[in-house]
């Protein structure tokens, strides 16, 4: 999600009823001064970028493969939905990695770090992209060592019982891996990616705002609001709009 | 080295919700302002865009909009005797960033405090004698309901409040909420439209003898024009408000209710993406000189001032007050000390009913849509046979139906997997929540100071929060969650759930930004560091708004408050200050 898009900085040029304070140095700096105008500026706006599937920017394509599978049976292709996979999860998980979620660039990341209490948050030195990598060769490391396989050679019920022994913190990963901690971040960001908005990659044809009924981006309930206990009668949308309008009825 | 600027008037640091009031009141009375803001400039067509606002992912669960750690956090422990450990992500609370500030993408439920918050130790006092209080810090405000009154009043009709006034002037009005104090007129606007889940809840509430009303709301019911002229629409519901700017100009904050007339103001001036690191003082340590500040780029500026009001939000003006040597850091070990002190929260829970036959459409929904119940807040009931002080609004707001956060499953639901998808499936629509938001009162052992281990960017020492419940509060809390569990039960359900506060404040889940004290206002410079003006008892040309002004927290969001104290202070420079600049309006 590279937000900061140009889009931003040249905004700044463009602000000619606008007095721009520069600051007597030559880096980069988007400080800016505004008096007697609002800066507003007709098409200036910082739009999501759409994910487009094909090619693994993070993900070795072992890792990738590994992903793929963890995802399907978080999220497995049944009666109510297809699956985690299908669904572009762990195409949404390879992108969030490259961009400012992976690299925890928002974040607090001086150290020291020491062991806290539960309810002091994460305090490990390992952002999501040392984790993931970190994370799925352990587990493949442990089941090799265990089983004689990796996780995507196991049957679904096995992958299914493995799965739960590591959200339950019964697997002893190598290197001190906590594999509960790992599994709740693959979880959350799976999650992530089959709820988000569709430009994000997963989600694919909002399948599971299909599924659950969330009307998506739509902005507009004023003339449903007291039509109480009704269903609400529209198809969901999603910011860059619906199938439908591009000539692929679903 | 730093730059040397030309002086102004007056900076404001921050511009959010009480900056954007102060600098519009001061530039009125024809004083050069100048704002700095940290964050970036926000404006609803660019910021808050109608292609792209409703985008969970990016503004809900990322938060693109709010305070990244990375530029300032924290460090936390429940107790004096634990590490405090750095918030490496924000979770229980949101700091804002950027122009609007965390009014930006607030709620919006507007309260206001009843005279019984306010004269607090003083009334419970009279009321149930002193030893029922013993364990608390609480403390008088020194400022009453009734001189608090004109100046919500202006904040309402600012931001356009939706809702239904319960006590006009002495008489009692159907309809609203027969607990606050009197008030000298209605609303703006009228309530909004009631979504099902909060209309079930009310009448649940009145068949048990309670009494719902509508939760006043800084979503509009109506197109509005505010007394600066400035015209707002009417709310669509959209279910993506909290953590999102709105971007149909509904929801009232700075950009839509006084930066339009605020930014054409020759005397006005803002300096975004820029941080003001300390104010500086003069040799007696008694005397602002103004502030220093520095850019992205990492140019440092001296901004000369006469006139220095933080603005910062509450936690941001404790710690800036602490890194500029503005009254001295409060000690808990001697009870000594200002500026810190008197540290609390809110203590909050919650209640899910499930259905199997109802649709609440949840994706259909507001900010500060819903029905309140004050039967159990502050001190509208008897406390005397009771073992705490306090209480709790019973609140049924739901906000959203958006689906990475909100998506209720019964108890026992595995988190993955086909079992998982068929439960949420069966109740995304059909479960009720409602939630009770309590008072927090002042303990000797919560408190902010500055952080032995952990720095900022620039290496400056991180602001420590040392914070749990007290018992009293905890007792409360469970007090109202039985008050709830009556209310689930006669709403009836296949199943409920009452989550109840415990010990061990966490931060990880989103618990509410309402982070008050650390600056408290009062009447005695030794247990106060603003006085009932907002201005600092140690150097009297620095005010300080916002809700580090409150002493202890009461079981309503702060918003209301805060905007009524920025009115209040900014009447205070104007008909006083300024006759005698640089002088205390109180002597201490
Ligand atoms: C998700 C969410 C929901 C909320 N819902 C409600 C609600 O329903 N009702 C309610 O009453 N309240 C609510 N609040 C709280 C409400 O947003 C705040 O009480 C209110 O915005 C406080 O106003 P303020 O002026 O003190 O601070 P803000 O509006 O936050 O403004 C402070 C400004 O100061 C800037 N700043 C900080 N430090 C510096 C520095 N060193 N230099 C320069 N600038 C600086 C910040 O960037 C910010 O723009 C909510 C908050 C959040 C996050
Ligand atoms: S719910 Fe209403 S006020 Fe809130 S963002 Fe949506 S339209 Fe704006």
């Amino acid at each position: 999600m590279s937000y900061r898009s140009s889009v931003r900085l040249n905004r700044r040029h463009f602000l000619s009823s606008v007095a721009i304070f520069l600051a007597a140095g030559t880096s980069a700096s988007f400080a800016r001064s505004i008096s007697g105008s609002l800066p507003w500026q007709a098409l200036a706006s910082d739009p999501p970028i759409q994910v487009v599937p094909g090619g693994w920017y993070f993900f070795t394509p072992q890792e990738a493969a590994t992903v793929e599978a963890i995802v399907d049976r978080i999220i497995p292709a049944d009666e109510l939905s297809i699956g985690g996979k299908e669904a572009g999860c762990a195409v949404y998980i390879d992108r969030q990695l490259t961009g400012p979620f992976g690299s925890s660039s928002r974040l607090y990341t001086k150290g020291p770090f020491l062991p806290g209490l539960p309810t002091q948050g994460y305090q490990g030195e390992a952002n999501p992209a040392q984790r993931y990598r970190a994370g799925l060769a352990a587990m493949d490391a442990f089941l090799k060592q265990r089983d004689g396989k990796s996780f995507v050679e196991l049957q679904p019920a096995e992958q299914d019982a493995f799965l739960t022994e590591m959200e339950a913190g019964k697997i002893a990963l190598p290197n001190g891996i906590k594999s509960a901690g790992f599994f709740g971040l693959v979880l959350q960001n799976t999650m992530e990616g089959f709820f988000a908005d569709p430009i994000y990659g997963g989600n694919k044809d909002m399948v599971s705002w299909r599924m659950i009924g969330f009307p998506g981006a739509r902005y507009d309930y004023r003339d449903h609001v007291t039509k109480h206990n009704e269903p609400y009668p529209q198809s969901p949308v999603s910011i860059s709009g619906r199938p439908e309008w591009l000539g692929k009825g679903i | 080295m730093t730059n040397i600027l030309p002086r102004k008037d007056v900076v404001i640091v921050g511009l959010g919700w009480s900056g954007a009031i102060l600098a519009n009141e001061l530039t009125d009375q024809g004083l050069d302002v100048l704002a700095i803001e940290r964050g970036p400039w926000r404006d609803t067509a660019t910021d808050f865009n109608i292609g792209y606002a409703q985008d969970e992912l990016r503004y809900g669960i990322r938060r693109d909009l709010f305070l990244q750690p990375t530029v300032e956090t924290f460090t936390i422990r429940n107790s004096p005797s634990e590490t405090a450990l750095p918030l490496r992500d924000f979770g229980s609370f949101l700091p804002g960033n950027g122009v609007g500030g965390a009014g930006v993408h607030w709620n919006g439920h507007t309260w206001r405090f009843w005279d019984s918050d306010l004269n607090i130790r003083t009334h419970l006092t009279e009321r149930y004698g002193a030893a029922k209080i013993a364990d608390l810090e609480v403390a008088d405000w020194g400022i009453t309901g009734a001189e608090l009154e004109p100046y919500y009043d202006r904040f309402e009709y600012l931001a356009g409040i939706s809702g239904k006034a319960g006590n006009i002037k002495g008489e009692l009005q159907d309809g609203g909420n027969p607990f606050e104090d009197a008030r000298s007129r209605d609303y703006p606007l009228p309530p909004m439209q009631m979504t099902y889940a909060p209309t079930l809840f009310a009448e649940a509430g009145r068949s048990l003898g309670f009494h719902p009303f509508p939760t006043p709301s800084a979503n509009l019911s109506q197109n509005y024009v505010n007394p600066l002229g400035i015209a707002m629409g009417q709310c669509t519901y959209c279910g993506f408000c909290e953590r999102f700017g709105c971007a149909n100009y509904s929801k009232a904050s700075a950009q839509t209710t006084v930066l339009p007339v605020l930014m054409k103001k020759a005397n006005f001036e803002v300096r975004t993406d820029s941080e003001v690191l300390h104010v500086n003082l003069d040799a007696s340590g008694k005397s602002a000189r103004g502030v220093t500040y520095i850019d992205t780029s990492g140019q440092e500026f001296f901004q000369p001032a006469d006139l220095v009001i933080l603005c910062a939000y509450g936690l941001h003006n404790v710690r800036l007050m602490m890194l500029s040597g503005i009254g001295k850091i409060y000690d808990p070990v001697s009870g000594e000390g200002v500026v810190g002190r008197n540290y609390c929260y809110q203590t909050n829970s919650g209640a899910q009913v499930f259905f199997d036959d109802k649709n609440f459409n949840p994706f259909i929904a507001a900010g500060a849509l819903g029905q309140t119940i004050d039967d159990f807040n502050g001190d509208a009931f008897d406390h005397g046979g009771l073992d705490f002080v306090g209480g709790a609004g019973i609140n049924c707001i739901p906000t959203n139906g958006r689906p990475i956060a909100t998506r209720p499953t019964l108890p026992g639901t595995p988190k993955w997997g086909s079992a998982w998808k068929k439960a949420t499936v069966e109740s995304y629509k059909s479960t009720l929540a409602f939630s009770s938001q309590g008072s927090s009162y002042a303990s000797r052992n919560n408190y902010l100071d500055l952080d032995p281990t952990y720095k900022d960017r620039f290496g400056r020492p991180l602001m420590r929060m040392t914070f749990d419940f007290p018992d009293n509060d905890i007792r409360m809390s469970n007090y109202v969650c039985d008050r709830m569990e009556e209310i689930a039960k006669t709403l009836g359900g296949k199943q409920h759930v009452i989550s109840r506060r415990k010990k061990g404040w966490d931060s990880v889940p989103y618990q509410s930004t309402h982070n008050t004290g650390g600056a408290i206002m009062g009447t005695n410079p030794a247990k106060s560091a603003v006085n009932r003006y907002l201005q600092s008892w140690d150097v009297p040309n620095v005010f300080v708004i916002g809700a580090s002004a409150f002493p202890q927290n009461a079981g309503k969001n702060p918003t209301g408050t805060v905007g009524a104290l920025a009115f209040l202070a900014a009447d205070a420079i104007r008909d006083q200050y300024l006759r005698n600049p640089g002088a205390p309006l109180v002597s201490a």
